[in-house]
């Protein structure tokens, strides 16, 4: 629709470096590898992943590294079916917070290997608590998508 | 509490487009509000803003818009970056410190310029592994419903439910950006964007230029003849990770405890005659019920079906149509209190719900799934 007064176009767009830092460099270089890299607090025995340097709960440095079963249960998840600007996954998606064996906390990342077309097909599929497993990419970069998705077991 | 600190004048522009720009809605807002009040720019003493500069803002700095058109040339101007019901207590305090007897909190946005809060929320994620996922306020929303209709058996046709209660509400409020009559059906008809979420269970995106005039007690009842009180406030915040939260177990209970407390409010649902809440997803002004104690965990289901949060009912939540209604996202918070005000008052038009008021709640939420929450109670 035109609009009464002119508008301005514009977007903002800066370069930035970022630094991982040692324990999230272990951790992507970890799934290079095919490992899922977590730690454990000293205090309340939780194993966190992805790894972290401290227990937000504790306020305590977790220093020991773990490594977590590629399987777990799904907790939570949603069907994406659009798009919004800056989307770095081409919808229909599932995004998912999944309970990796062993762990005590959730792990968020996609589901797939199935057509994601229908929501009503994919209810009848996919359930809270029903387990999953990692499926690798041959390719990998030290990033998140190391794991290409989970995927029903 | 040794001090008071009453709400002297509130003032908000309408969520759908304006002609004009930022510069001069801020501008007009501001002059509006101290009109208001019968107060001159150099007696204000000293200014809050709440705005988001870059993510829903990406005009400028604070330093080039938000002074200058808030009054704030030479005064003591602070600021809040994002949520502003942060801002308001932030506006309190300042009161409270006895050096200043005039604050004004002002939130400033213009939905109606940035792209849709989904593309910004997405930026809230950490670019390392929740944004390359596409984490955004929707998809943790989406997830936070799912588990909440499956551990309490909540039926999607009572998270719609929100929707035509808060759309119907809005048509009484000339401020609101999206209102109407809809069924349950044309709700969850709508399209099926993001499962088990439907669009019109998502609030919009909208401009909000929101004011709120603080005052010493005395100040106050110099200024108007209807001082709203600020009676408490109180706040959480979760962990940052979406994995490491139990969805619903939401850090609002611990925001409302303190809140209540600092009240010396102990049952919730008999002493707060209104509640303006932030739902930006339907099913979440469910959840946000239960945690602020109105009904018990799983309750909130039941109660919308019984009708007690209608205007009608027992305790009217959100009779401004809330966030589904107008959603100007920083501003979103105060815009809760302002509406809370205008109960207080007798001030809310067609909104105002029809009995004698006392206490009334204000509600606001930011971050994935409910990350932080804060909640004021106000008093006449
Ligand atoms: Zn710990």
């Amino acid at each position: 629709m035109a609009k009464e007064f002119r508008t301005l176009k514009t977007s903002v767009n800066l370069p930035y470096e970022l630094a991982y830092g040692p324990i999230w460099t272990r951790f992507f270089d970890g799934l290079l590898n095919k490992k899922i890299l977590g730690t454990k607090c000293p205090k309340c025995d939780r194993i966190l992943v992805p790894a972290r340097s401290f227990c937000p709960r504790c306020f305590v440095d977790t220093p020991e590294w773990v490594e977590i079963s590629h399987e777990g249960a799904l907790t939570a998840w949603c069907l994406t079916n659009y798009r919004y600007y800056g989307q770095p996954v081409e919808p229909p998606s599932i995004s998912a917070l999944i309970r990796l064996d062993g762990a005590n906390v959730d792990f968020l990342h996609l589901i797939g290997g199935f057509d994601l077309g229908d929501f009503e097909l994919v209810r009848r599929k996919v359930k809270n608590g029903m387990r999953v497993k990692a499926v690798w990419n041959e390719e990998r970069k030290a990033q998140i998508f190391d794991i290409k998705y989970f995927e029903p077991v | 509490m040794p001090k008071k600190v009453g709400i002297a004048a509130v003032a908000q522009n309408a969520g759908v487009e304006s002609k004009d720009n930022f510069y001069d809605q801020s501008y007009k807002i501001t002059k509006e509000i101290l009109d208001k009040a019968g107060l001159k720019r150099e007696e204000l003493e000293t200014i809050i803003s709440a705005a988001s500069d870059i993510f829903h803002g990406g005009i400028s700095c604070a330093n080039s818009y938000y002074w200058e058109t808030t009054g704030a040339f030479l005064k003591p101007g602070s600021r809040q970056d994002g949520e502003s019901l942060f801002a308001f207590f932030y506006g309190v305090m300042r009161i409270l410190s006895g050096d200043y007897d005039t604050a004004l909190v002002i939130a400033l946005c213009k939905g109606s310029e940035n792209p849709e809060n989904d593309a910004c929320t997405l930026m809230y994620a950490d670019p390392f592994y929740q944004r390359m996922i596409g984490m955004n306020e929707t998809m943790a929303a989406a997830m936070q419903m799912r588990i909440y209709m499956e551990r309490y058996g909540i039926a999607e046709e009572q998270c719609a439910k929100v929707v035509v209660k808060n759309l119907a509400n809005a048509l009484g409020n000339p401020y609101a950006h999206r209102k109407g009559r809809f069924t349950v059906d044309d709700v969850l008809g709508s399209d099926r964007i993001i499962d088990p979420l439907t669009q019109m269970q998502i609030a919009p995106k909208s401009e909000g230029m929101v004011a709120l005039l603080l005052a010493s007690e005395e100040k106050a009842k110099k200024l108007t003849s209807k001082p709203v009180w600020f009676r408490g406030f109180g706040n959480s915040i979760d962990h940052y990770y979406i994995g490491d939260r139990d969805l619903l177990d939401s850090p609002l209970k611990t925001a409302a405890a303190r809140a209540y407390k600092m009240a010396g409010i102990s049952r919730p649902r008999k002493e707060i005659d209104i509640a303006e809440i932030t739902e930006p997803y339907a099913f979440q002004e469910l959840i946000w019920c239960e945690d602020l104690g109105f009904c018990g965990p799983g309750e909130g289901g039941k109660m919308i079906d019984s009708g007690a949060t209608q205007k009608t009912g027992d305790i009217p939540v959100n009779p401004s149509g809330g966030v589904l209604a107008n959603n100007p996202y920083v501003s979103r918070g105060l815009q809760r209190v302002v509406e809370a005000t205008l109960q207080l008052r007798g001030e809310a038009g067609e909104r105002q719900v029809d009995k004698k008021m006392k206490t009334a709640l204000a509600h606001g939420t930011h971050g994935f799934a409910g990350q932080c929450h804060a909640v004021a109670i106000l008093g006449v």
